[in-house]
């Protein structure tokens, strides 16, 4: 948003992060939101209208300034602007898809060593989730011990990305009428890696040129991402971790302990961070920490490496993608791990500013300046005690004044599919049932998901708050993973108290009665996976339609910066939703592809994409998409009460 | 849930909780883990455990198993504030107060075996009911699975005042409801007040007193695990299809009259699992949003003149209220009530008078629709304590009736005369006996209401197969006696038709579904030769339902080609039970209970089995409550055989069956029987000796043992070879 003049700009809603920003630049330090100042987003790359794909350009074909103006544009190669915007555009979600599924594979290498017990200090947790995916594979469990059956699982899972045909197999949980669109369109996905690998084939120079054929095998491979890697990544994280149950997590800069030694883990694999949290009740660690002078040991996170913890643990959220780099500027963080995605570089300049030691994990990523510890399942364990022993002794190191900000925000997450489905009637009568009655009776007007990023370009957070309040206020609920869920929780969204001061009348009526905020924590990006999961239990449990495309449902990206985001973007859409993107669309270049997402594909897909950086105009056309749902299915009128007789009670299956 | 309620009702299973452990703990001191305990006279050991959990505690040292598994289903108390969600955990915490307090009830038992009566009615000790026997159950449950009794109202504590308690009692038996009471509210008790209040509380007025506290609510919630289990076939350990056969067939809702305690909400919580919701006088928070209930959960702040129509909107429930132009209260619930001593006005028949009553045809000009004629002495006429002779005639006509449905109009004098309050009505044909109340006088009642009740019902109920009707009420001795010799002949006509009336004269035999409101893969095959097991459907009375009501589920199955002539197979029956019983059941026998037995819903007056060693048949009727030679007790058997599956060597039918020609013919017929109930023998004595005539084995009924020569399959065998009995040189039954 601009800034006007003479008045101080606007950068965040969230205080903490607006008191550290001026902190960081008293104490000038640079930070992203400065180095956003500096560096304005490229005119012609921010539609996507250049193609730098072979060495004969880059191309800049910017569309004309002037109406009227408009002449067909093509680079040298005479590869039209809308297969330039389209091949861009397809390559965000193939290295989208690219980044949740190498997390997977991680994951799944991970549980295959766990289940073979070469990893230190894991364990298959959730014995009745391996039952569970075991069936989706088709492995046999039938007096077989629950190892074995996980290495079975561990196995196929790892087997799902280097497929070559067929199908994956968590396609056969989408609703029965989606998994015929799909393979109407040839866009099942065979393989995981085979669809990116595909995608940046069909990108080179010269092959695929037609914007509509590239868009099906985006959609193949976004789709290897949702129904893919990122419900495999889901599914065995709370193998081993625990499927999330609701518990009580904080929120903000305001969690970190000026007396205590302040671990951050930041980024998005949960595997240190659970070894982290096992090592922060190692007695040798607290008496180290003793030793040192501090109180105890504070294990924080940040990003998704965050929600993992967060709902399996309630380890506190330090806060979210913006605030990286302001956890630092408090000077009381005395080391912040990273392993991949979403962490700036920027980071390591600023640690160098207070005492932080920056420490990369990930034999995948490293950081020059940064130091690499790198971690293996093998001994994870002891590189966990090693990274907080390295933490613990740096306490003493702390040079500047602490400024720890007093904003902090209790909240409710951890709302996996399994637990919603508890949640909603108990041991005795879970179900779905619940929720799709007051969908249907019009208590609830329909369900949002509101997911992503944040972005320096937009006011952290206010674009994602600004939606959320609006959509409850019209009895919207909203499901809500990655940054956007911590958006909420420091903004109060994620307590059952949030209902009765943001909802409407009907949903806060639900929330009262299940004892549930009117925004439920689902996870991590990656776990966006749990509401697709949820929209087909919605479908499944009968009353809404049967499909994802005939729920009063909308998704929404307000804040979106990554290409993971566009990846999940076009897998939702692909799955019958329309998603609204807010603050920059990377597809502007070219009005054709524009339309063949934003219309087109809804006579493919039943679900289409929609830009709008305004959040209070988004929310409302996910709203009317709602209605539109809602009377599709002949929910916009009011139900009369059916009382039953002896003969209506006959004819009960 | 509120959090108002979810935090109270947590904090009542907490209690409930921690005062049994305690009880329990002084209990196990006092009588050791080996000791034996449970309700009485049930093969459900204690019934919501053991629906729910598969469970049967039957000792003591069971106990630990299930505070173990409460102790994990009883969440710790919700958060002032940022409190996780609390829908779940207060369900099952409401779960886990029954569990408990079925343990405390069973411990109860235990330590004072008299605490409540063990029969229908209240004794001079006790007006408290306690659990339902399974003879009681299986009785009354009947009622639930035909629609004569869509459901039960659980009303826990007490209304401001007597007058207004009976008030809500009433409306609720008007409703044909069910109305279980127990808890207290200031000192008061709802059943009490009805007893202050001079209405006859007990089973047969569906008036149940269960207990005196807020515990005795799991007699109310066994009462309809059992109907899950016995008529809907529905295991043990089948948490989900118990709770959710409830839900939808169960019409089922908590009243709570007066302040709502912790203990109380605790009760209401477990309730919800039923989908049995509250409907409250006092003004707690509301619950409105539906999906674990039909509709609402919690509403509340009803008053008492509306709480009725509320609570049976609310739970999502038709009622048919009969409108019947009579002074008194009318409908199924008054059927048991009784007129005794000081309370009778007026007597007819029973021994001491005559008292007959006879459907018979006329035409169509004969017959003034609704005239009713009463000659001779009247209510008005005699002073109370008076005996007089009665005759009612009923003069039908119609196009589309038929002589045959004289008899099926005829039977339901009984039950229509029984349902108006303050008379009562036993008996049929000749030995028709009838008192009149003081109370129901008082109210205006007149012999010619019963003529009108006559006129309504029968307009209602079998509109569709007659026309016109006409009542003349005799009770002057002459006309009376006059009366009843016309009738007699008629009856002799009767009984001579149908007696000969074989599956082999007709081409259409009629299903009846009418259980599969509680049994949904049940189909009985309503045959001449067999009526169907509940003793209340025989062929023509299934024809005649046909007529009224073509929809209906009685509904003709043209017998088509004879499959099997020994077992009684047919290609339309089998055909038409496919489709009927929803693809679970592809062949039925109608004369067999070893090859494709026919299904029961757990209505049959009786249960046959076999006895390998003996080679023959045992039966067993419901009222019998002993051991049998086949190692269970009735109400095991029906628990076995119920809910509609099929299970050879099993068989549920009619009494009335027993002596019919086909009864299991492919089997060997009554031949093969070697053991009844001494009761029964002597309720068929005559057709037994009849049907043993016919087969050429004279004296067969007393080849038959019975529980006072036998009670196990060996003292049966000892028995029968003493006798001779036929079945032992027959070809081996299996």
């Amino acid at each position: 948003m601009a800034d006007e003049k003479g008045k101080e700009k606007i950068r965040s809603i969230d205080n903490a992060a607006i008191t550290l920003i001026e902190k960081a630049q008293k104490e000038n330090v640079s930070t992203v939101f400065f180095r956003a100042d500096e560096l304005k987003p490229c005119p012609i790359g921010v539609e996507e209208s250049c193609c730098k794909i072979c060495g004969m350009g880059p191309c800049r074909l910017p569309r004309p300034k002037k109406a009227g103006e408009e002449k067909d544009r093509a680079g040298v190669c005479g590869a039209t602007i809308e297969t330039i915007v389209a091949r861009n555009f397809a390559r965000k979600i193939a290295a989208g898809t690219a980044s949740h599924s190498d997390h997977a594979r991680e994951v799944a290498e991970t549980f295959l060593k766990t289940a073979q017990d070469e990893a230190q200090g894991f364990a298959i947790k959730d014995e009745v989730k391996l039952l569970e995916v075991a069936l989706d594979y088709g492995i046999e469990t039938e007096g077989r011990e629950s190892r074995e059956i996980a290495i079975d699982v561990g196995k196929k899972a790892l087997e799902q990305f280097g497929k070559q045909d067929g199908e994956l197999v968590y396609i056969k949980k989408a609703p029965l009428k989606r998994q015929e669109i799909w393979r109407k369109l040839g866009v099942v996905p065979r393989g995981i890696d085979r669809e990116v690998v595909e995608m940046m084939h069909r990108t080179h120079m010269g092959v695929d040129q037609d914007y509509k054929h590239l868009m099906l095998q985006a959609t193949r491979t976004a789709l290897a991402d949702g129904w893919g890697g990122s419900m495999i990544s889901t599914d065995l994280q709370d193998i081993m971790f625990g499927t999330p149950v609701p518990i009580l997590g904080t929120f903000n800069t305001g969690v970190f302990k000026e007396d205590q030694v302040n671990i951050v883990v930041h980024g998005h694999e949960p595997f240190l961070p659970e070894l982290l949290v096992t090592a922060t009740h190692d007695p040798e660690m607290k008496a180290l920490a003793e030793k040192v002078g501090a109180k105890g040991i504070n294990l924080t996170g940040m990003c998704c490496s965050a929600n993992e913890v967060l709902m399996r643990h309630g380890i506190p959220c330090a806060g979210n993608f913006l605030q990286q780099e302001l956890a630092l500027v408090t000077g009381a963080v005395e080391l912040m791990t990273v392993d991949v995605q979403c962490q700036m570089q920027g980071l390591q300049d600023v640690s160098e500013c207070y005492h932080t030691k920056l420490v990369t994990t990930s034999d995948r990523a490293k950081i020059e300046g940064a130091i690499h510890i790198e971690f293996h399942p093998e001994n994870g364990l002891d590189t966990a005690k090693k990274i907080l022993r390295m933490a613990i002794e740096n306490y003493p190191n702390r040079r500047h004044a602490v400024y720890i900000p007093a904003e902090t925000q209790d909240a409710v997450v951890g709302f996996s599919h399994e637990t919603i489905n508890y949640l909603l009637g108990g041991l005795f009568r879970a179900s779905y049932k619940p929720l799709n009655d007051n969908i249907i009776n019009g208590r609830i007007r329909g369900v949002a998901g509101v997911v992503g990023c944040n972005n320096v370009r937009t006011v952290h957070d206010s674009a994602h708050i600004a939606m959320v309040k609006e959509l409850i206020k019209n009895d919207v609920i909203v499901l809500t993973t990655g940054c956007a869920a911590m958006a909420c929780g420091k903004a109060g969204l994620l307590t059952p108290e949030a209902a009765r001061l943001y909802a409407g009348s009907g949903l806060a009526e639900v929330c009262e009665a299940v004892g549930i905020p009117p925004v439920l924590h689902m996870g991590a990006c990656v776990d966006n996976s749990r509401i697709l999961i949820a929209a087909t239990a919605l479908v499944k449990e009968g009353g809404l339609g049967d499909d994802i495309s005939d729920l009063p449902a909308a998704g929404a990206a307000p804040e979106w910066m990554s290409e993971k985001a566009l990846a999940i973007g076009q897998y939702f859409v692909a799955s019958g939703v329309y998603t609204v993107f807010g603050t920059t669309w990377p597809t502007l270049g070219s009005e054709k592809v524009t339309k063949h997402l934003f219309e087109e594909h809804e006579e493919l897909y039943k679900g289409m994409w929609a830009y709008e950086p305004d959040p209070i105009k988004a929310a409302g056309m996910m709203i009317a998409h709602i209605d539109k749902k809602r009377k599709a299915l002949g929910l916009d009128k009011a139900r009369e009460r059916v009382l039953y007789d002896m003969a209506m009670r006959r004819a009960l299956d | 849930m509120s959090k108002i309620i979810a935090s109270a009702a947590i904090r009542g299973a907490h209690k409930i909780f921690d005062k049994v452990d305690a009880k329990y703990k002084e209990v196990l001191e006092k009588y050791g883990p080996d000791q034996e305990v449970g309700f009485p006279n049930t093969a459900y050991y204690l019934p919501i455990i053991y629906a729910m959990t598969g469970i049967g505690v039957s000792k003591l040292q069971d106990f630990d198993q299930i505070l173990n598994l409460c102790r994990r289903l009883i969440p710790p108390p919700v958060r002032e504030k940022t409190h996780l969600p609390y829908l779940a955990p207060t369900l099952d915490a409401g779960m886990a107060t029954f569990f408990v307090e079925e343990l405390y009830e069973a411990m109860r038992y235990l330590e004072n075996p008299d605490c409540y009566a063990t029969g229908e009615d209240q004794t001079d000790k006790t007006i408290w009911l306690g659990a339902a026997s399974d003879l009681i159950f299986r009785k009354r449950g009947v009622e639930f699975v035909d629609g004569t009794a869509p459901g039960f109202a659980a009303i826990v504590g007490a209304a401001p005042d007597a007058q207004t308690a009976a008030k809500i009692a009433l409306e609720l038996q008007e409703k044909n409801l069910y109305v279980f009471m127990c808890g207290e509210n200031g000192g008061k008790r709802f059943s009490e007040q009805l007893a202050e209040a001079g209405v006859q509380v007990g089973w047969p007025t569906r008036l149940v007193s269960f207990g005196p506290d807020i515990y005795q609510a799991v007699f109310a919630i066994g009462f309809a695990c059992r109907v899950a289990m016995a008529f809907g076939g529905v295991k043990p350990g089948d948490f989900r299809r118990n709770l959710i056969y409830n839900k939808d067939r169960t019409y089922a809702f908590v009243m709570a009259l007066g302040e709502v305690t912790d203990e109380w909400y605790a009760n209401a919580a477990g309730c919800i699992n039923w989908g049995f919701p509250t409907i409250a006088d006092t003004p707690i928070p509301e619950v409105l949003p539906t999906g674990i209930c039909t509709y609402e959960h919690v509403v509340s702040n009803i008053p008492h003149d509306h709480i009725v129509q509320k609570a049976v909107e609310v739970r999502g429930l038709k009622v048919q209220v009969a409108k019947v132009p009579v002074p008194v209260s009318y409908g199924p619930a008054f059927e048991g009530e009784r007129v005794r001593g000081e309370d009778i006005y007026l007597e007819m028949g029973g021994g001491k008078t005559v008292a007959v009553e006879w459907t018979t045809t006329k035409r169509m000009e004969e017959v003034e629709d609704g005239k009713v004629e009463v000659v001779g002495p009247d209510v008005g006429d005699v002073k109370a304590g008076t005996r007089l002779h009665f005759a009612m005639l009923a003069e039908v006509a119609g196009r589309n009736f038929q002589e045959d449905f004289e008899p099926i109009l005829e039977r339901q004098n009984h039950h229509l005369i029984n349902q108006a309050q303050g008379i009562m009505h036993i008996g049929q044909r000749d030995i028709a006996w009838i008192r009149v109340s003081k109370q129901a006088v008082e109210k205006g009642f007149k012999l010619e209401h019963i003529g009108k009740i006559i006129h309504a019902k029968y307009h209602q109920d079998f509109g569709a197969i007659f026309d016109k009707v006409q009542v003349k009420i005799y009770t002057e001795e002459a006309k009376v006696r006059e009366v009843l010799e016309q009738a007699r002949a008629s009856y002799n006509h009767r009984d001579a038709r149908v007696e000969n009336m074989t599956d082999e004269t007709v081409d259409t035999f009629y299903s009846c579904t009418l259980c599969q409101s509680f049994a949904p893969s049940h189909v009985c095959v309503v045959a001449p030769e067999r009526t169907g097991l509940c003793g209340a459907y025989n062929w023509l009375d299934c024809r005649a339902a046909f007529e009224i009501n073509p929809e209906g589920p009685n509904q003709p199955i043209q017998k088509g080609e004879m499959l099997d002539e020994r077992y009684g197979q047919f290609k339309g029956c089998n055909d038409f039970v496919i489709k009927a019983s929803r693809q679970k059941v592809t062949n039925v026998s109608l004369y067999s209970l070893m090859v494709d037995p026919m299904t029961t819903c757990g209505c049959c007056e009786c249960i046959a089995a076999v006895l390998p060693m003996a080679n023959g048949l045992m039966t067993v009727d419901r009222d019998y409550t002993g051991m049998t030679p086949c190692g269970m007790k009735f109400t095991t058997l029906a628990g076995s055989v119920g809910g509609g599956a099929q299970s050879p060597g099993f068989l549920g039918h009619s009494k009335y069956n027993i002596t019919q020609r086909k009864f299991v013919k492919g089997d060997g017929g009554l031949a093969r029987m070697v053991w009844m109930p001494k009761r029964l023998k002597e309720e068929l004595h005559d057709r037994l000796v009849k049907r043993g005539e016919e087969l050429g084995i004279p004296g067969l009924i007393d080849m038959i043992a019975d529980e006072t020569v036998a009670t196990t399959e060996d003292e049966v065998i000892a028995y029968i070879t003493e006798k001779g009995h036929p079945a032992l040189t027959m070809e081996s039954i299996l």
